[in-house]
Parts: structure tokens; sequence; C-alpha cells
């Protein structure tokens, strides 16, 4: 058992091999921190994941829908039934202080800045 | 009628979605097609009593939805409103991947419908559009005397 191996195995326990879709985002930084904005339509709050592992932050969420039975698709675009998307994130961000919030298929996620990281006017005093 | 499925059994659902509408395509092209892409994303579905639609339209007002079945062509109209300010010298924009302004989408679908009996909800960004085949195209068993 190479070392390979067991990273490869550590990927499937902590990952699912299922294909998923990329949801598309919109990232805005402004002096006090990041805001993202995801697109999730079909997820429902209790089966978002979002969490932050290290420095990365990480999208999960699973689609459900109300289906008839006996259906037959005559026509499909949206082919897989989970998304995901992971964002390396850096240190200036304080993850503790995240906000997040899922309306309509939306996910908006609000990362202050740590009040170190804070862009500061520097005075310059003349002698 | 409706029920929620488990997470495994959707998937399996949506694969063999995929398959059967492969099939769909290469049989039946139609003039006013299934143009692929633009928003919101579409899945069409039929069953024995009516046509389902999904359009994957989050972040929208149902309010502004607008609606149209008219021969068998459904339309889809609206606007999605920018969540995003306009780039200044205090916020940088990294990523701008989601869809903004006016959309349209027009699809043709089986002529058997009835446009009395469409029925739209709107839930988790998910625009469902059920549509009643006329009664007069549901098959029948004819009684042999």
């Amino acid at each position: 058992m190479d070392e390979r191996d067991a990273a490869d195995r550590n990927r499937e326990a902590t990952t699912s091999d299922e294909p998923s879709l990329l949801p598309p985002v919109d990232v805005l930084e402004d002096e006090g921190g990041i805001t993202l904005y995801a697109d999730l339509p079909g997820v429902p709050k209790e089966r978002l994941d979002l969490h932050v592992d290290g420095e990365n932050l990480f999208i999960d969420g699973q689609i459900a829908l109300e289906m008839p039975k006996e259906m037959e698709a005559t026509h499909v675009e949206v082919a897989r039934s989970r998304y995901r998307r992971v964002f390396a994130l850096s240190r200036e961000f304080d993850t503790a202080k995240l906000t997040a919030d899922l309306k309509q298929g939306v996910l908006k996620v609000r990362i202050p800045k740590a009040e170190h990281a804070k862009p500061r006017r520097i005075e310059i005093s003349s002698v | 009628m409706e029920f929620s499925l488990f997470p495994r059994d959707l998937f399996a659902d949506v694969e063999r979605l995929q398959r059967q509408m492969q099939q769909a395509l290469e049989l039946s092209p139609s003039i006013r097609g299934f143009a692929r892409g633009g928003f919101p994303a579409l899945n069409v579905a039929s069953t024995p009593q009516s046509v389902e639609i999904y359009g994957f339209a989050p972040g929208l007002d149902p309010k502004n939805i607008d609606i149209q079945l008219e021969r068998g062509v459904l339309s889809i109209s609206g606007e999605r409103a920018a969540d995003l300010p306009r780039e200044d010298e205090r916020a940088s924009i990294h990523a701008h991947e989601r869809f903004a302004g006016r959309f349209h989408r027009v699809i043709s679908l089986s002529d058997d419908l009835d446009p009395n009996e469409v029925r739209a909800t709107y839930r988790e960004g998910v625009l469902h559009v059920s549509i009643k085949r006329q009664e007069s195209a549901l098959p029948r068993r004819i009684d042999v005397n």
C-alpha cells in the first residue's frame, strides 16, 4: 500500500464520487470583507452543507424536487442533483464571523476581514 | 401525486431521465427546438396526464415571472436583478458568473395540452410548471361488447 493509495482512500472517505454541478458565483470584496453569492436552485436549507475546513470554504448542496410518479424526461439541462464548490480563503478573513443566508436558491455568504487586516489610512506626519 | 425522493433515487432518476432525453431529442427534433443553455436552465418531463417543466431560476420575485402557453408553445420570461453593485474604488469584483438581466425562453411542447390547466409554483429558486393534457388526449379503455 503506497502513499498514493492511502491518499485516494482518504479522499474517498471525505468526499463522494458522485458527479456534481459547479454553481455559478459572484464574489465581491470591499474594505470590510468578502461577499459571495452562489446560485443553488432546488436546494432547501436542510440539504445545504456550508463549512470551513482549514482555509477552505466548502459549499455542498443537494437538489430536492417534488416530482410526480411515472415521469419520463423529454429534455434535461440540469442532469445532476448536487452542487459542489470549494474556495480557498486567506488568513485575513475571520471565518468565525461568517454569516450565510439561503433565499429562493441563492446563497449569500459574508466573511468579514479580521480587524488587523482591514485597510487603515496611515497618517504622514511632517516634521 | 407528489412525493419526495431520497437523494440516491433522485440521482438515479436524473440519469435515467438524461438517457431518455437523448433518445427523445434524436427522434423528434422540433423547429423551435430546445436551444441549450440560457437562463433559466430547463428540465422537461412528461407523464400520461401532464407535462412537467422545471426552470432553475434562483433569486426571482415570483411576481416578475411571466408564463404563457399558446398552441403548445410555452414561453417563460422575466427579469433578474443584479446583486452586485457597480465596481468602484471601494469594492472589487473577483467573480461574476451569475446571470442578471432580462430573460426569455421558449419551448415547444406537445399540442395535446390544456391551456386552462396550467399550474405554476416557485420554490427554492425552481419554477415548476405543470400542464395537464386535454381529456380527449388521455388514453382510454374501450370496452368491447
